[in-house]
């Protein structure tokens, strides 16, 4: 080899000698920056918590656990509890999930089961179409649409019934009303995971139930619901964590009172739309924290909702992999 | 003997109440088509009558006259998006990364998983509030589109996150050992090779996150407020869509009710568009 291409050889050699410990350096900083990114959330997370009880300590502090029994909601007297507010939140939430989990069961069965593929197509789109549609557009149909014809129609039905539930002026506006749009709401996303569930049972299960005679809905009954029970209870957990923190909607809809009252027509708030109705006029820094108590409680809930639907599921995969 | 019992059952309890179910699921599949038309009729049939070419490029009407148009909110909210892309979309694709190549199995990216599925299932009016306590109040009480744009970039970040992970995931993993069996550095492995063979995926992920924001009112009330004035720069209260929306159709002036249903309108369109789009392009990869 001449003296040249030795040098040469060589000058190649630092380079790429110098250049892996480059690619080294910018291979760890990388690694370093996606870190910080993923550490982020956590992050997030731990200062919305850090956040919402610093900003809500002065109401923490004055009212102490009695925040949450007390319905008075008194800003001339800065008396101030949550009661109302979140009477409001789990009721609108019961009546949601109460229509929305039959029919949903219902429409994935249809999808699943019942209808030929083109029809499914269309109709799953079109279920899916409703998740499309953002909360505030639900709330002004519902406003000046659907609360009308709750109050026309439905409700001097509904007041016929005996029993507390149905009693009094309707109103159109008001509990009930929330609730169905609620339901309306979370529809999409519960059937989406019925629909998963029941696609989940084994073909071999169902076909031999069948071939013993049952009808399809025993096939469904005693082969798919039993099968996939534990992912249709992820499935409410999933509709309850949407349905309780569904704002826009519910601020046009449930008439914003801070009574409660046993009665489904009556008005009411939701812990959402009390901070969505009343936080920009908070003018005294004692109603602000109060609000933003009310946040953090809507959050605690949420979070045991989250952990709860997670404990669930590694549970649920557990099970699967054994 | 329960096979046998069970073929000597009367089995016209059982078909009656297989029919029932049948009819039941058949009416509850028209119950959620109806609702759905019906919204989208409602939302046509109040908002055609002010859409025309000036109702995007006008200034908003004042109380009780004109219809004027939405080119300030559409303006706002663009800028806001915009800002929160800016944000929310790089965090949530390196979380993704992280998650997908560098942390995959451990402790600390399942607690990683759990904060992102948690993001994802806050209340948005949560984040609203957020947003509040830590930009609005950290100037002595300034409400700003910046403060919006940040809380809109919190409701982005683990839609783009997740989906960053599970199209990260979906590239074979052959690629990545052959990538390396080059001497190609990891970081060019993955900027270069995995975001390009994950694209499609990567996109669809922003696009998501865009579509769960564009139509968000919640986390703004508190942070971005509302304008009337053209939204030069996001330092201040910033006129946008949906607020404007809730502001008009809580107002009494009939011509502010006609211009939230138009504006309803316009969001609606997007909407639908954007998801129809979304679930052709899921349909074509899955099928390739």
């Amino acid at each position: 080899m001449t003296p040249r291409r030795l040098a040469d050889l060589w000058k190649a050699q630092t380079s790429f000698r110098k250049s892996s410990a480059f690619h080294r350096h910018v291979d760890r900083a990388f690694r370093y920056l996606t870190l910080a990114c993923a550490a982020t959330t956590l992050l997030l997370v731990g200062a919305i918590l850090w956040n919402l009880i610093e900003h809500a300590w002065p109401s923490i502090t004055k009212f102490g656990l009695g925040f949450v029994t007390s319905s008075q909601w008194n800003p001339v007297k800065s008396q101030y509890g949550a009661a109302s507010s979140i009477y409001g939140t789990l009721v609108s939430t019961a009546i949601a999930l109460i229509l929305a989990l039959p029919i949903s069961l219902a429409i994935a069965l249809f999808l699943t089961s019942y209808a030929p593929p083109w029809l499914a197509k269309i109709v799953g789109t079109c279920v899916e179409l409703l998740a499309a549609i953002p909360s505030i557009i639900y709330g002004m149909w519902g406003l000046f649409v659907f609360a009308p014809y709750m109050q026309k129609t439905v409700q001097p039905m509904l007041a016929k019934l005996p029993g507390p539930l149905f009693d009094g002026a309707p109103l159109g506006v008001g509990m009930l009303t929330a609730g169905i749009i609620l339901a309306l709401m979370i529809l999409p996303f519960l059937t989406a995971v019925m629909r998963d569930v029941f696609a989940m049972t084994p073909p071999v299960l169902m076909e031999s139930a069948a071939g013993m005679g049952s009808t399809s809905w025993e096939v469904t009954r005693k082969i798919s619901i039993p099968y996939g029970l534990r992912g249709l209870i992820g499935a409410t957990f999933l509709g309850l964590g949407r349905a309780i923190g569904e704002t826009m909607a519910v601020t046009f809809v449930i008439g914003n009172s801070h009574r409660i009252s046993t009665s489904l027509f009556a008005p009411g708030n939701t812990i959402a739309s009390t901070l969505a109705n009343e936080f920009n006029e908070a003018d005294s820094p004692l109603l602000e924290a109060a609000l933003i108590e009310l946040g953090l409680i809507l959050f605690v809930i949420t979070l045991i909702i989250q952990i709860l639907a997670h404990l669930w599921l590694k549970n649920l995969q557990k099970r699967q992999a054994r | 003997m329960t096979e046998l019992r069970l073929s000597h059952r009367p089995a016209t309890g059982r078909k009656v109440a297989d029919v029932l179910v049948r009819v039941f699921s058949v009416l509850s599949a028209a119950l959620g088509i109806f609702f759905l038309f019906w919204i989208l009729w409602v939302v046509l049939k109040k908002g055609h009558t002010v859409l025309s070419w000036s109702f995007f490029t006008s200034a908003p009407p004042s109380p009780g006259e004109g219809v004027g148009g939405i080119k300030y909110a559409l303006v706002g909210t663009l800028k806001m998006t915009g800002l929160a892309c800016l944000m929310g979309v790089p965090v949530g694709l390196l979380t993704g990364v992280y998650l997908a190549e560098f942390g995959r199995h451990g402790a600390f990216a399942s607690g990683v998983r759990f904060c992102v599925n948690l993001l994802m299932g806050i209340p948005s009016i949560l984040v609203g509030l957020f947003a509040y306590t830590v930009i609005v109040l950290a100037a002595p009480r300034h409400y700003s589109g910046n403060a919006g744009a940040f809380a809109l970039a919190i409701i982005m970040l683990p839609t783009v996150a997740r989906t960053s992970e599970d199209m990260l995931l979906l590239v074979p993993d052959a690629l990545r050992e052959s990538a390396l069996a080059l001497g190609i550095p990891r970081w060019r492995m993955i900027t270069g090779i995995l975001f390009r063979a994950a694209r499609k995926g990567l996109l669809t992920g922003v696009l998501l996150s865009v579509s769960r924001v564009s139509g968000e009112t919640a986390p703004l009330l508190f942070t971005a407020l509302n304008n009337n004035f053209y939204p030069k720069n996001l330092s201040q209260p910033t006129a946008n869509l949906t607020v404007t929306i809730y502001n008009y159709a809580m107002s009494p002036y009939d011509n502010w009710q006609r211009v939230a249903w138009g504006a309803s309108l316009v969001i609606m369109a997007f909407l639908l568009g954007v998801t129809l789009l979304l679930r052709f392009i899921l349909k074509e990869r899955h099928r390739s």
